[in-house]
């Protein structure tokens, strides 16, 4: 794939240094601190309310930055916010396509959205609909498609611009096993062969590979980070690692 | 790798000028596919200025006689003079149900999605104004096309010299629509922006009735007429129509139009905005 020349040099995907953020008296992340390598699948992991919902809306800039730093590809969002935004795809955890248009005239918005005229859009997202398994559905209104299958259109329509970080907020939410394992192998498909890198939100522990990076987020804050099968105390899984971090008193973990 | 590499990277040297306006054609695209898709509404935009010159022009034609004045140069038939007043009733429902579409966006999420553009973010939207803008013309000339049929006086050249007019007057009621869905925070509030906004502003203009005709019923309702820039709008539409061009009007709908777009970039602004203030996501809130 296209090595992006430049000042960009070898800074990583993503770098996010102490990044804090307060919804008035609340802080919603606190010292947040991630950094996803080239190339890499890394895990967001956290219960319900932890702060990655807060932690993407910062990356994708839907929030002000108000404490520590972004980088995306070492374009600091503070500074270069439109390169960094042009690096960046995401996913976001609520469905976003509009129903009413055809999942062509989506994927096309998308494309003009990030200055990308009709013609090589055209190209461009016939072949990510081959690529996701939906090229026979490009005329179809939105709203007839199911779930797994918009997800999935709306993971190519993430990839338009030919992003090289991918952010997915619990892109399985809501799907049955056959289409989450779809949606999984088609992203795991992408960091293999294209060398893309992705931050994964979730709190599905099937869905992450014993090499993967991954940090558990609680209540804010990393309170865990290394290889996902390396994190723990020796022989306890990640699973069991993760129960007793995120354990409260009078309150099942999610 | 299976997915075929253009010869050059698309999102580099595209953050110009160029990509700018290939996003803006974008926006202004799905504005328009989402309009013609919703039969209702483009139905219901069209019949409820029609309804009114129908029949309440129709009924008041003899009760309210409408004397000379500018632009008109001879005693005009209520019906007559009513026109681009409701023309721009069209705009004003539309640019309130852009920003109507703006909170629905908002909360289903495609917000996010434009926001994401590495564009700036006050020329996304400017972008969506305008798009809002281009669905509002397109509104008033449907309207505009049926009511040549009322021997409105109106030639050619008129409905030409209307489309800057029209566009001004768009751009400020889209601008006034685009500030109120940043304050609105969710759907059901909507109703009392048709009672707040949209009324007054219609009901206290000159698009029903010629202001002196208010004057002469009340000094201060003809003060707060002239203090509303719906009327000065409508004049400007009116005037244009006829050919002619209205100054105060003008200046009135410019600097209208730039007061509110630039409250409404600064509350969509992620730092400053109230967007920023709201609490958060759904997702995590405790």
């Amino acid at each position: 794939m296209s090595v992006v020349p430049g000042r960009e040099g070898a800074a990583p995907a993503l770098e996010v240094a102490g990044v804090g953020h307060r919804f008035g008296a609340r802080a919603a992340l606190s010292d947040v601190s991630i950094t996803v390598e080239r190339g890499r699948f890394m895990a967001l992991l956290g219960p319900n309310g932890a702060g990655k919902t807060t932690l993407f809306s910062v990356i994708t800039r839907l929030y002000n930055n108000q404490e520590g730093r972004v980088a995306i590809f070492g374009h600091g969002l503070d500074r270069e916010p439109s390169r960094a935004l042009a690096r960046l795809g995401v996913v976001f955890q609520a469905r976003t396509l509009d129903t009413d248009l055809t999942v062509e005239q989506n994927l096309l918005y998308h494309a003009s959205l990030h200055g990308i005229a009709r013609g090589p859009a055209k190209a461009r997202i016939a072949a990510l609909l081959d690529r996701v398994g939906l090229a026979e559905r490009r005329g179809d209104k939105v709203r007839t498609l199911s779930g797994g299958q918009s997800r999935r259109i709306e993971i190519a329509r993430s990839l338009v611009h030919e992003p090289r970080l991918l952010l997915l907020d619990e892109p399985t939410v809501g799907l049955d096993l056959e289409s989450r394992a779809g949606i999984v192998r088609i992203v795991r498909d992408l960091v293999r062969d294209e060398g893309l890198s992705v931050l994964w939100a979730t709190h599905i522990f099937e869905e992450i590979e014993p090499g993967d990076d991954a940090v558990i987020l609680h209540k804010g804050r990393i309170v865990a980070r290394g290889r996902a099968g390396e994190i723990g105390a020796p022989g306890e899984g990640l699973e069991t690692a993760f129960r007793r971090l995120v354990a409260e008193p009078g309150r099942q973990a999610a | 790798m299976t997915t075929p590499a253009p010869a050059r990277v698309p999102h580099l040297g595209r953050l110009d000028a160029v990509g700018y306006l290939i996003c803006l054609g974008g926006i202004v695209r799905r504005e328009l596919l989402r309009f013609f898709n919703q039969k209702e509404r483009f139905l219901s935009a069209l019949v409820r200025p029609l309804v009114w010159l129908f029949i309440f022009a129709a009924g008041f034609r003899n009760t309210l006689g409408v004397s000379i004045e500018p632009p008109y140069q001879t005693y005009v038939l209520y019906e007559v003079y009513v026109v681009p007043g409701l023309a721009v009733m069209i705009q004003l429902f539309n640019g309130m149900q852009s920003s109507l579409s703006m909170v629905y966006d908002r909360e289903v999420g495609s917000m996010k999605v434009l926001l994401t553009s590495p564009y700036p973010r006050w020329l996304l939207l400017l972008a969506k104004l305008v798009a809002g803008v281009s669905v509002s013309i397109v509104q008033a000339y449907a309207f505009l096309a049926v009511a040549w049929f009322w021997e409105t006086d109106i030639t050619p050249a008129g409905y030409l010299a209307a489309l800057p007019a029209f566009l001004a007057t768009g751009l400020m009621l889209g601008a006034i629509g685009l500030f109120l869905s940043s304050l609105v925070r969710q759907l059901e509030n909507f109703a009392s922006v048709m009672n707040f906004v949209i009324f007054p502003m219609f009901f206290a203009s000159s698009a029903l009735y010629p202001l002196w005709r208010i004057r002469e019923a009340s000094e201060t309702l003809y003060w707060i007429c002239e203090a509303n820039p719906f009327t000065h709008a409508v004049q400007l539409v009116r005037f244009a129509l006829y050919g002619q061009f209205e100054p105060l009007a003008f200046a009135v709908v410019t600097g209208t139009t730039l007061a509110f777009f630039a409250m409404a970039v600064i509350a969509y602004d992620p730092g400053r905005g109230l967007m920023a203030r709201r609490g958060g996501p759904a997702g995590d809130t405790p």
